[in-house]
């Protein structure tokens, strides 16, 4: 007994355990085995025993600071703030409760109301990971000292204060490099290109076709470099269709692109249509050819009025247009304030499925699945190949392909596979997560943010919900992802385009999230994982095999918590497959020997089942 | 179109439905002469039956079916095809034997003379608690203090009583209450405090006699252990039967899809429907109500005594469900039989009546509560898998099987109701009473591979470490005891308690449960904090288990109900595919064993050749990819297509301005 933590001590604390490795941090599970996965605890004079990591600076700490859990009530205790983030520690209650929250997770700090009587304020912070915290603290006496929340505003939001993120200075060393997980070429030759139809052309070198997407593309040989720049002046943002995947048996390709420039007066690109055809002619399976464009219909018409909009079927023939309906960043990120309404702090139980369909969460969820789950059906079973785009290609577009060639290929369903993919689809081609997502930038009003991707892995998770077996990376894979999508520790979801990353020297000045994952891939095994090397999965999308993932969304609530660490359960399990697995071979062993030693008898070979004489279905 | 409509419910959707008009249908050939008959049961009798019969696939559109004969047997409709018009024949066979009403005695068990099997043996079977060393027997088990009652062996005292059963000791003169309003011991906790439940004392002219009865009763169940109880008067607090029957109805009509398109309808506004039938809600609340009783017992070490009307619903539910979270014997198979047995069986639920075997029109006593008791437990097996050693296909096949009328556990209304009946309907007369074979003998529906599917492969069997399971018992206990809210804790003497009943209640804890903890929101804030202080304790799948009741915990079985839908089968997934694997595994390891075994001594088994019931639950062969509805529905020639929804659009029309506005919010800002 004297060993359990507290609910109270875990409900909010982060689950981040990217640091784990270098051992700094109280996370959830250490604070269970009271201190024994630390290794080392780095002092800072000032501030005694907090446990920071490499260049982590304790920047101002208070004591007597009250945080108003919605989960226990108000809690006192002392705050500090270093460059990276934010301890909360109260000792005077047992058991001990902490929370230790990276900075990057903030979207708002701001002060509540004016000053009580007493001196008391009171600050609120909204957090990107569905919280929000609250703190009552006495306003300094001395005017000119500034309060630790003052502090703590400047640290938040390095960005608009002109200094850099924290990911640029932490410097932890692990064994392998994860900047060195994706390597174009390498992908594109596992998928067996270049090939007959199919170069790899360097016209995007030095990102002057397009600046959003990455330098190495793959296009059809038939296709010139020159005719490539044209194309990329029709298509919005330049952002060109090229291959993303090609189906190993029928050569069908799963291509992304922008929305074409039509415009109100349907303007037509030749080289353009040629690329299509072109694409269309390297699949000798089939003369068809699909465009999904992932917006409804409505909304691509009105995209006319502003020089956008789809491919006419005049223009592009023997292509069939299919509108995917999915609504645009700003119908996302009003989705998922709603959700947080419903789920933080407190859930209403009698109104809940209500309350949760208002939000149209999983709807939004269900019509991405949908269409990923069309662009995957005509690539495997019409073996057709298929061009996605939305409006710039860069939300919708990767959303979808991303979760088609999931569908599609099992190498995106392995650890390894799965950071591939998020380098080659998200990072690569341009997703604008400095945008989307706002590092250290405290204009958290930006109409630019949504959480496209958190809803991409909403749907990856919803996949292995179905298919618990197919996937090689455990839930607390996902969630880590998501955590440091938000933390700003590691460089991998800094700036919004390969050419950013690369002028920014991120991959030299920041550490890869894989290197720290791929340096305790244990942690992320799934135990379950039989790999199905061929199969295509081909999920249900019906509202009532989805559900909301409630171990992200509504972590925050002890309530909800699994009162076993999820992933130790996993350990366990690891640990009795491995056991198991031995026994058979033990026994297989044994078997083998008794067959050599008993020559004329041949080993029963387990037994056929029995086929049932017939069935009421 | 010919329809026919569900079971007992009146306006309710049809769940069978024809899907082509008599005029779609072209005979292709002259129908082979031979006819075929099915394989029959034992006693089972062939009543009518039709040929040609076209039997056609819902998810198949190519309009095309099967030919055969469709049979009707005193037992169940078969179709055996034959690649060769009577359908009203066929039809108003199937009209009669399942909706009319019946007697009892054409309830197909009565026909069926299988012979219970051979390995049905007593030693390691499920405790049927019909006998009085079953019930002397759990009573040493949990260490309980109480009166096992004889006196009703030949229903003397009242035919609603279970023939044997147990009181507490204290309880005096038995013959006084027309059979109702006795404490019945349901079980103990390791503290001494027990679980009772009662019906209510027959209500007479005067008020003060029910009150005086009531009182005897709460002293007797107070004298049990520390002179404190708690009473909960369920049908107070829970929904009735009716409500939980009307509820019920509503549910089931979101799992009745016609076609496709009803489907993706419908599954727009799935969170609300459900919402509205109140379902889940009711689930929701009987747990809580046990997690009630179970704080009672386990954290204030208070006898409780749960009543009712009748004394064998709710209670039943409750008392189940508390037994189940403090009991971890009955979260093992056995363990689990042998409560449905005690609580249900023994305990008198009228599952005749409950159930409407008999298909009476217009009766208000048809209500799923034995459903919701295997709901309720299907939440505890979701949320806390590795603590039960029975899967969830076992609860599904167990609630199956509830409509089974070859069995004799859910066919009557109360112990007295089968021995007469069984007695009756013996053919020696006054020799022996009939013997039906009872649910918990599985070989006979089903052989033993898909009998591997009702455990639990991730069950995490008890580790034997007596040290270390009891340790923490005793502490527990001791701390406890020290509380000071535990106040008498030195016994009364019993002549005092005797005469002064009145003002000694006032003294002793003696407390209606729901009173005593307030208004329901309070009720709720308490147990809250129950659970919470639970949950920080390190998991034990052998101790207590407690649901976690918040709006997102409490789910929809979908193994049970949507197993049958098309739409939502996952090809290759689903828990099935963890399952498969793992008993693939496990049963590798344990044919290599037998052949290791077999080389030992070289003793062919003796196959197993008695015709089974039922081949629904399929044994699993070669195949890579189930369906997620395996083992119910499986068709080895489905095609590998996915299942794409139809009409989306519709489901998302948003109307605000934001689905109008531009991804990139500075790009065109002069156009819009």
């Amino acid at each position: 007994m004297e060993e359990s933590d507290s609910v109270e001590s875990l409900c909010s604390s982060t689950t981040t355990r990217s640091d784990r490795s270098s051992g700094t941090r109280v996370s959830d599970t250490e604070l269970r085995s009271k201190g024994r996965a630390i290794e080392k605890v780095y002092k800072d004079p000032s501030k005694g025993e907090l446990p920071l990591l490499p260049e982590e600076h304790v920047q101002d700490s208070a004591k007597d600071v009250t945080y108003i859990c919605p989960f226990i009530g108000p809690v006192r205790g002392s705050l500090s703030v270093t460059n990276y983030r934010l301890f909360f520690r109260c000792t005077d209650r047992e058991p001990v409760f902490g929370l230790d929250l990276p900075l990057g997770v903030l979207s708002r700090v701001e002060k509540i109301g004016a000053a009580t009587s007493r001196g008391d304020v009171s600050y609120g912070l909204a957090c990107k990971d569905m919280r929000n915290l609250r703190f009552v603290h006495k306003e300094p006496e001395d005017s000119l000292k500034k309060s630790v929340f003052e502090v703590l505003m400047k640290f938040a939001f390095p960005v608009s204060n002109n200094m850099s993120l924290f990911a640029f200075e932490y410097k932890q060393v692990f064994p392998e490099n994860g900047w060195k997980v994706y390597d174009p070429l390498a992908e594109y030759k596992r998928q067996g290109l270049p090939n007959e139809s199919w170069r790899i052309s360097k016209v995007n070198d030095h990102y002057e076709l397009c600046d959003s997407y990455p330098a190495a593309l793959v296009v059809p040989v038939t296709i010139t470099d020159e005719e490539l720049r044209r194309v990329s002046s029709f298509r919005a943002k330049g952002r060109i269709p090229v291959l993303s995947w090609i189906h190993p048996e029928s050569q069908a390709a799963v291509v992304r692109a922008s929305q074409p420039m039509v415009g109100q007066n349907g303007r037509r690109c030749k080289e353009d249509e040629k690329l299509l055809q072109a694409i269309m002619d390297a699949n000798a399976q089939s003369h068809k050819m699909f465009i999904f464009d992932a917006r409804p219909s409505v909304n691509a018409a009105a995209n006319k009025m502003k020089g956008g909009g789809y491919e006419s079927e005049d223009a592009y023939q023997n292509a069939e247009l299919v509108f995917l309906d999915i609504h645009n960043i700003h119908v996302m990120r009003e989705s998922l304030r709603k959700l947080k309404e419903v789920v933080y702090p407190n859930i209403e139980d009698s109104h809940w499925l209500s309350n949760l369909e208002s939000t149209h969460w999983l709807e939004h969820i269900k019509l991405i699945l949908a269409g990923a789950l069309r662009i995957a059906d005509k690539v495997e079973s019409g073996k057709t190949s298929v061009v996605v785009h939305c409006s710039d290609g860069w939300d919708r577009t990767p959303q979808l392909t991303s979760l088609a060639l999931i569908m599609l290929d099992s190498h995106y369903r392995t650890i390894r596979g799965f950071q591939i993919l998020l380098e080659k689809e998200w990072l690569s081609f341009g997703h604008r997560f400095q945008q989307r997502v706002g590092h250290g930038d405290k204009n958290h009003t930006d109409a630019d943010r949504s959480p496209i991707f958190l809803q991409f892995i909403d749907c990856v998770w919803q996949m292995t919900r179905q298919f618990p077996a197919a996937f090689e990376f455990n839930e607390y894979f996902l969630i880590t992802i998501l955590d440091h999508l938000y933390s700003c520790l590691f460089g991998t979801f800094l700036c919004n385009s390969e050419q950013q990353r690369l002028k920014e020297e991120v991959p030299k000045h920041t550490v890869s999230l894989w290197s720290f994952v791929n340096s305790q891939l244990e942690e992320f095994v799934n135990p379950l994982y039989v790999g199905y090397p061929s199969h295509v999965l081909f999920p249900t999308v019906g509202i009532r095999h989805l559900q909301l993932w409630v171990t992200y969304y509504i972590r925050w609530n002890p309530r909800m918590r699994p009162q076993e660490p999820v992933h130790q359960r996993y350990k366990e399990l690891l640990a009795k497959r491995a056991e198991l697995q031995k026994r058979v071979e033990e026994l297989q062993r044994e078997a083998a020997n008794r067959t050599a030693s008993s020559s004329s008898e041949r080993a029963g070979s387990p037994t056929r089942s029995i086929t049932p004489v017939q069935t009421f279905v | 179109m010919l329809s026919l409509g569900s079971v007992g419910a009146k306006s309710t959707k049809p769940s069978f439905v024809s899907y082509v008009t008599p005029e779609e249908i072209k005979l292709e050939k002259e129908p082979p002469k031979k006819l075929k008959h099915p394989d029959l049961l034992p006693g089972e009798v062939e009543f009518c039956s039709a040929n040609p019969i076209l039997k056609y696939t819902q998810d198949d559109l190519s309009q095309r079916g099967v030919f055969g004969t469709l049979f009707c047997t005193n037992f169940r409709i078969t179709f055996i095809s034959d690649e060769k018009s009577q359908e009203e024949t066929i039809f108003q066979g199937i009209a009669h034997h399942c909706l009319e009403e019946k007697s009892l005695k054409c309830v197909f068990a009565f026909s069926y003379t299988g012979t219970p099997s051979p390995e049905m043996q007593r030693k390691r079977e499920t405790i049927l608690f019909d006998s009085p060393e079953d019930w002397t027997q759990e009573m040493k088990r949990t260490k309980a203090n109480c009166r096992l009652v004889t006196e009703n062996e030949n229903f003397e005292l009242s035919q609603r009583l279970p023939k044997y059963f147990v009181i507490p000791s204290a309880l005096g003169d038995l013959f006084s209450y027309q059979g109702k309003g006795f404490p019945i011991w349901c079980w103990s906790h390791y503290s001494g405090c027990a679980l009772f439940k009662a019906s209510l004392p027959p209500v007479t002219q005067e008020d003060g006699d029910f009150q005086k009865h009531f009182d005897i009763m709460i002293n007797a169940v107070a004298h049990n252990y520390l002179y404190s109880a708690k009473t909960e008067d369920l049908s107070e607090s829970l929904p009735t039967i009716q409500d939980i029957q009307q509820s019920y109805n509503k549910f089931k009509q979101f799992f009745l899809i016609e076609n496709s398109t009803d489907f993706w309808l419908s599954d727009m506004k799935w969170f609300s429907s459900l919402e509205s039938s109140g379902w889940l809600d009711i689930i929701r609340q009987c747990l809580q109500k046990a997690v009630e009783v179970v704080e009672c017992l386990e954290k204030d070490n208070t006898n409780v005594l749960i009543t009712e009307e009748e004394g064998t619903d709710l209670c039943c539910v409750i008392s189940s469900l508390v037994q189940i979270m403090l009991d971890p014997y009955y979260r093992t198979l056995m363990g689990f039989q042998s409560l449905v047995q005690k609580e249900w069986v023994a305990g008198c639920h009228a599952f005749l009546d409950r159930c409407n075997h008999l298909h009476q029109k217009d009766k208000e006593c048809y209500s799923p509560v034995f459903l919701l008791f295997l709901e309720c437990v299907w939440q505890l097996v979701q949320q806390h898998s590795p603590a039960f050693q029975f899967s969830e296909t076992y609860l599904t096949v167990l609630s199956d099987s509830v409509h089974m009328p070859v069995f004799s556990t859910f066919l009557f209304n109360s112990a007295h109701h089968r021995e007469s009946v069984l007695k009756a309907e013996s053919p020696l007369a006054q020799s022996s009473p009939l013997s039906c074979p009872t649910v918990w003998d599985w070989s006979v529906q089903f052989d033993s591979k898909a009998q591997n599917y009702f455990f639990n492969p991730l069950y995490s069997e008890k580790v034997k470490h007596e040290k270390a399971v009891r340790k923490p018992h005793k502490l527990k206990h001791q701390r406890q005891l020290s509380l000071p809210s535990t106040a008498f804790k030195t016994p009364f003497k019993k002549g005092f308690f005797k005469d002064e009943t009145d003002s000694l209640k006032k003294m002793l804890r003696v407390k209606r449960l729901s009173r005593w903890m307030g208004s329901p929101d309070s009720t709720a804030a308490i147990s809250r904090e129950f659970y919470e202080s639970w949950q920080q304790r390190p998991l034990d799948y052998h101790g207590l288990l407690l649901p976690c009741l918040d709006g997102p915990a409490v789910r929809v079985w979908m193994q049970r109900y949507l197993r049958w839908i098309p739409e939502v089968h996952i090809l290759g997934g689903g828990s099935v595919a963890v399952m498969t694997k793992l008993m693939e595994l496990l049963s590798q390891v344990q044919d290599l064993k037998r052949v290791l075994e077999q080389r030992d001594s070289s003793q062919a088994a003796k196959p197993d050749h008695r015709p089974y019931i039922q081949h629904r639950l399929l044994s699993f062969g070669s195949s890579g990819r189930l369906p997620s509805s395996f083992p119910f529905a499986y068709s080895r020639n489905r095609s590998f297509k996915p299942i794409i929804p139809t009409g989306l659009m519709q489901c998302l029309m948003l109307t605000d301005s934001l689905a109008s506005q531009e991804d990139e919010a500075s790009s065109f800002v002069s156009l819009v």
